[in-house]
């Protein structure tokens, strides 16, 4: 079949004639077939079909499946922009819906809850009474779905009518499918509105956990995202459930296996033995491993989670480095996400494996990975510091290459070695000062500016690089200008003779011509202090720095805390809370419950406290040491 | 869950689109067309638009398969669903490209709709979808009138990937097993990483509703042990070539026939298949990794003659009974070589200059053989001297009837009520993942 020869834009007017043409001694309806693809390709390539809607609900009769099927697809994507012609549909569907042919009867039901006008939807209504007690499981489970469409729609109607009570009781069903299709719904329902009881008990839980087993994949997915609705009130009912969900990690589909391990994380928190909790953490491991043989979508998935679960267990995975160094074919975003997870389980063991894989990433093409990978090469240094000089020696060669942006990435990142490293490294800073022209980046020129700044004692030179680059001082942005000012300031103490000439010229620029106003109150600071008292300006310019340190940033523990509940959404990818990208959510919360054990964040912790006396505060001390 | 679905052709034209929500709007495909279609630069398959929207992609062939969500929806789902849709499109048209999609559309549409309700996937096994959803509209017809009930049954039925009534008349089982071995050595023979990712492939042509026990030389279930998944200490093998030597796994996934909770309580691997093709299992094994090559490589640079002599052996470690194929050897070479002189054991070499490398094909490599390879690569003179970053002597091959990981399957029992005779094949191969032998000196760095 070339039915590729419909997708040329046909009129509205030729196209109603023939489907009017078609509908005469077309016994076989094969006439109207055809004219109904020809709609629907158009459809498709954006033109406006909406004109034919009432010769396409004249032909939606015909008894051949094909073609019923096209004209619902029609019917439901012009609905909405004809409210009125839309009801003369609701006798046919009616028809349909006491078919004694279950396909027929969910594909009625399935196509009116798509069409979102009130009419269409009371009769929804009506219809769901009867096909959500529908004896085949078929048309049950699409009633089950048909609930939320109707309450997507209308609330109050959804809520009047009972139907939602209905969809309850469909967790009792016999069939798996449609008792996921009903958790799959009552969840989104309970996401949506705030006061809607979600809750299940052990009882429930366990009566969907055996359910599962006889659930396609994406069933289980829907029973065990719904798992955590059930609020332990027992440790042991937490183990058990967490137990219970262990299997699920073998399974081939990786929403499957990412869901079961949100689970098990949910159920962490009401677990109270340390072995135990830590025991789950081992096991949840090598699955995500696993995961990174998929595809590089999924793997992507799975990284970003990881990077999650590092964040509360940094010594997760430590044995696992190897697989995340990067393929030379992966997706730069693939590529990025393991880089981060490299640099998390960097140890003093398994540096020397590291090193020359970063050295290697940074001769690669794309410029943002390499400047990545330069980043973390300078914070294996912070990090590990008996790889420093082995990272300075790397980042030195990479300065050789003259690349651009690796010269200005690596300057970046050796000032910060500097500053962990006092005293140590600066022989390297001839090399760094051959580089200056190529410097075109402001961090990379605020950076290099406060190296020969703070050394300018040492360098000989210093007050003419300075004097260079203050020569474009008021085009450069704040943060250079910032720099330079600083700069200078501490060329003229450590050097008055070389300084006198360029500060005043600064100090005028930075407070009469230049609008920002940090940098004119910083100017005023230095000029005040300079001249009353050079002893304290000396002490307060080269004080003490506070140390660098090499941690990445985490996020807050409680965000990570929420992040848990949503391990492989969208928010687990973004790592941001789903309020902050989407309204109208509930915020899932870990419930507290006399088995809740609290696990990081202190000020959620002191509340808790309060709530319940009976906590083990034994085991709050071993946590908070994350 | 999912707003919507669309197809897109590789110059952004929407070939496909399906919504299932009023949330978005079919012109939001403009949207896709522009930030991803068009853009040179993805840096995600997840592309995130005016807060809430998110457009996940995956490409097949020549089309874009794109889901969008205003939930925070789960993203494992939406990508494990693309990747079925590109499955069930291969499944009904052989290739799913841009041609298959415009000679198909009403067929893909009406799938879309099946698979899919409101944005949550259903049904979507291809075998039980063409039971009621086939091209030959008029002919099946009857038959879903007919068989609805039955069909309806069945899809929501605890084994939706297959059919009551296949009858074969030769009952047949094939399974390869096949594995990547990914191996990066240093010259002096010292291993740096070695592992193994597998799979094991079933073609069943079986009668009925049969249930097929599957053993392997598992280590845990030979020797029972910890369950997969905790820690396992590395073990010495001590016995390579006994027949009594198991596979300690780091981790494997099943397919969804598999009962899951059987293997995690006994080990025991049993299921009642998919008629024809499926990937049964995928594992990862790190320990004791067998090889099938080893490469010695002792590489000289001369810098004041500016020329650099290689002499590497590759000896075939597996038995003397079987062979590696289609073996190629890649020995980088410095970016300005203007001469090669080689020599060759075995097989044929030349230099290759677009690939900087002296590339050495040998069609079919006995076990328990060495081949050698003498060459020379002479540099041209030229003013601006690159330094030379030395990439490792690559590897590529396939080796019959050898697992790295040692893993052998040990049975492979079908129960069917019939009670019917079956046959078994069983066929293993071990290809060459990333199989590297660096000559740099160790951390030179």
């Amino acid at each position: 079949m070339a039915d590729a020869k419909f997708f040329t834009k046909g009129k509205v007017q030729e196209l109603r004639e023939e489907l009017a043409a078609a509908d005469k001694r077309d016994t076989k309806h094969t006439k109207k077939r055809i004219v109904l693809k020809k709609i629907v390709a158009n459809m498709t390539m954006g033109n406006d079909m909406s004109p034919l809607f009432a010769d396409v609900v004249a032909v939606m009769q015909a008894p051949m499946l094909e073609v019923k099927k096209m004209a619902y697809l029609y019917i439901v994507s012009y609905a909405r922009s004809k409210p009125d012609l839309a009801k003369l549909t609701i006798s046919a569907f009616e028809r349909d819906l006491v078919d004694p042919n279950p396909l027929i009867r969910a594909l009625a039901l399935r196509t009116m809850g798509y069409m979102q006008v009130d009419k269409l939807i009371e009769a929804l209504a009506n219809a769901l009474q009867k096909c959500l007690a529908d004896k085949d499981a078929y048309v049950a489970k699409t009633a089950a779905i048909s609930v939320i469409k109707l309450y997507t729609y209308d609330r109050d109607l959804a809520q009047r009518t009972g139907l939602i009570d209905k969809l309850r009781s469909l967790l009792n069903n016999e069939n798996s499918m449609v008792v996921a299709n009903a958790v799959a719904a009552l969840s989104e329902i309970a996401e949506k509105t705030p006061d809607f009881d979600m809750r299940m008990d052990f009882t429930l839980s366990s009566k969907l956990l055996t359910a599962m087993n006889e659930c396609s994949e994406w069933g289980q997915v829907y029973i065990l995202e719904s798992l955590l609705y059930f609020v332990p009130q027992e440790h042991g009912d937490a183990e058990v459930v967490a137990e219970r969900v262990m299997p699920r990690l073998q399974h081939a589909n990786s929403a499957v296996v990412l869901s079961a391990i949100r689970v098990v994380l949910y159920m962490t928190n009401y677990i109270l033995k340390d072995d135990i909790v830590n025991s789950f953490f081992k096991r949840i491991g090598s699955p995500l491993v696993t995961l990174l043989h998929n595809g590089p979508e999924v793997q992507y998935v799975a990284l970003r989670n990881i990077q999650l679960i590092l964040q509360r267990k940094p010594d997760f995975l430590k044995n696992d480095i190897k697989v995340f160094f990067c393929k030379y074919n992966d997706p730069v975003y693939v590529k990025i996400a393991k880089l981060e997870i490299m640099f998390r389980l960097v140890t003093d063991d398994n540096i020397e494996q590291v090193l020359p894989e970063l050295k290697e990433y940074a001769t690669e093409i794309d410029v943002d990975f390499v400047r990545k990978s330069i980043r973390a090469i300078g914070k294996c240094a912070i990090k590990i510091e008996s790889a420093a000089d082995r990272c300075v020696t790397t980042l030195v060669d990479l300065i050789k290459t003259k690349v651009n942006y690796v010269v200005q990435e690596s300057i970046v990142v050796i000032k910060d070695i500097f500053r962990r490293y006092p005293n140590k490294y600066e022989g390297i800073i001839t090399t760094l000062c051959e580089n200056l022209d190529s410097l075109d980046e402001s961090e990379a020129k605020a950076s290099m500016i406060w190296i020969i700044g703070h050394y300018s004692d040492r360098i000989e030179n210093a007050d003419e690089l300075l004097s260079h680059f203050s020569d474009s001082f008021k085009d450069e942005t704040s943060n250079v200008q910032l720099s330079l000012l600083t700069a200078v300031v501490k060329l003229f103490i450590k050097r008055p003779t070389k300084g006198q000439e360029l500060l005043p010229k600064i100090l005028k620029w930075s407070t009469e011509d230049v609008d920002n106003p940090d940098l004119r109150d910083r100017g005023f600071i230095y000029w005040r202090l300079l001249s009353t008292d050079p002893v304290a300006a000396k002490v307060i310019v080269f004080g003490d720095n506070p140390p660098i340190t090499s941690e990445m940033e985490n996020l807050p523990s409680q965000t990570l805390e929420e992040l848990f509940l949503h391990i492989s959404t969208l928010a687990s990818i973004y790592h941001k809370t789903p309020q902050m990208f989407i309204g109208g959510l509930r915020q899932k919360k870990v419930e507290p419950s006399a088995a809740f054990v609290f696990v990081t964040s202190q000020p959620m912790a002191d509340t808790w406290m309060a709530m319940f006396c009976k906590l083990k505060v034994v085991s709050i001390k071993n946590h908070l040491t994350f | 869950m999912l707003s919507g679905f669309f197809i897109f052709n590789a110059k952004g034209e929407v070939l496909i689109s399906r919504l299932y929500r009023n949330d978005i709007k079919r012109s939001l495909s403009d949207l896709f067309r522009i930030q991803v279609v068009s853009s040179t630069d993805v840096r995600s398959p997840i592309t995130q638009i005016s807060g809430s929207t998110a457009f996940f992609h995956i490409k097949h062939e020549n089309i874009y398969l794109v889901a969008v969500s205003k939930l925070n929806v789960n993203s494992a789902i939406v990508f494990e669903f693309l990747g079925r849709v590109a499955l069930i499109g291969q499944s009904y048209f052989g290739r799913f490209d841009e041609a298959a999609v415009k000679a198909n559309f009403t067929l893909v549409y009406e799938l879309m709709d099946e698979i899919c309700d409101f944005g949550f996937p259903q049904i979507t096994e291809p075998e039980a979808l063409k039971m009621y959803i086939t091209t030959e509209g008029v002919k099946s017809e009857k038959a879903v009138l007919e068989m609805g009930k039955q069909i309806a049954i069945q899809a929501t039925g605890a084994v939706s990937w297959r059919r009551p009534d296949i009858k074969y008349r030769k009952n047949e089982a094939f399974i390869d097993v096949v594995e990547s071995v990914n191996l990066l050595m240093s010259s002096k023979g010292n291993i740096l990483r070695a592992d193994v990712s597998g799979q094991v492939i079933m073609r069943a042509y079986l009668s009925g509703m049969p249930e097929c026990k599957f053993g392997l030389n598992d280590r845990v279930a030979v020797e029972g042990g910890e369950h997969l998944g905790r820690i396992v200490p590395p073990t010495i093998s001590s016995n390579k070539k006994g027949g009594s030597s198991t596979v300690d796994l780091d981790d494997a996934q099943f397919h969804q026939c598999v009962k899951l909770s059987g293997f995690e309580e006994s080990r025991t691997i049993t299921f009642v298949p998919p008629d024809g093709e499926f990937e049964l299992m995928r594992y990862r094994s790190t320990n004791n990794v067998y090889l099938p090559f080893r490469v010695n490589a002792i590489v000289d640079e001369f810098a004041d003659a500016n020329h650099v002599n290689y002499k590497i052996s590759v000896r075939s470690l597996y038995d003397a009974k079987t062979y590696g194929q289609n073996v190629v050897i890649r020995v980088p070479t410095p970016p300005s070589t203007n001469a090669t002189k080689i020599k060759v054991t075995g097989g044929k070499a030349k230099y290759v200059g677009s690939e900087n490398a002296i590339v050495w094909k040998i069609a079919r490599f006995q076990g328990g053989q060495e081949y050698v390879i003498t060459c020379q690569a002479q540099q041209g003179e030229s003013n601006s001297k690159k330094p030379w970053s030395r990439p490792p002597i690559s590897m590529d091959f396939q080796v019959v009837m050898f697992t790295s990981s040692g893993l052998v399957v040990r049975f492979m029992k079908i129960f069917e009520k019939s009670n019917y005779q079956s046959v078994k094949w069983v066929r293993y191969l071990t290809k060459a993942g990333t199989y590297q032998i660096s000559f740099l000196p160790p951390l030179q760095i």
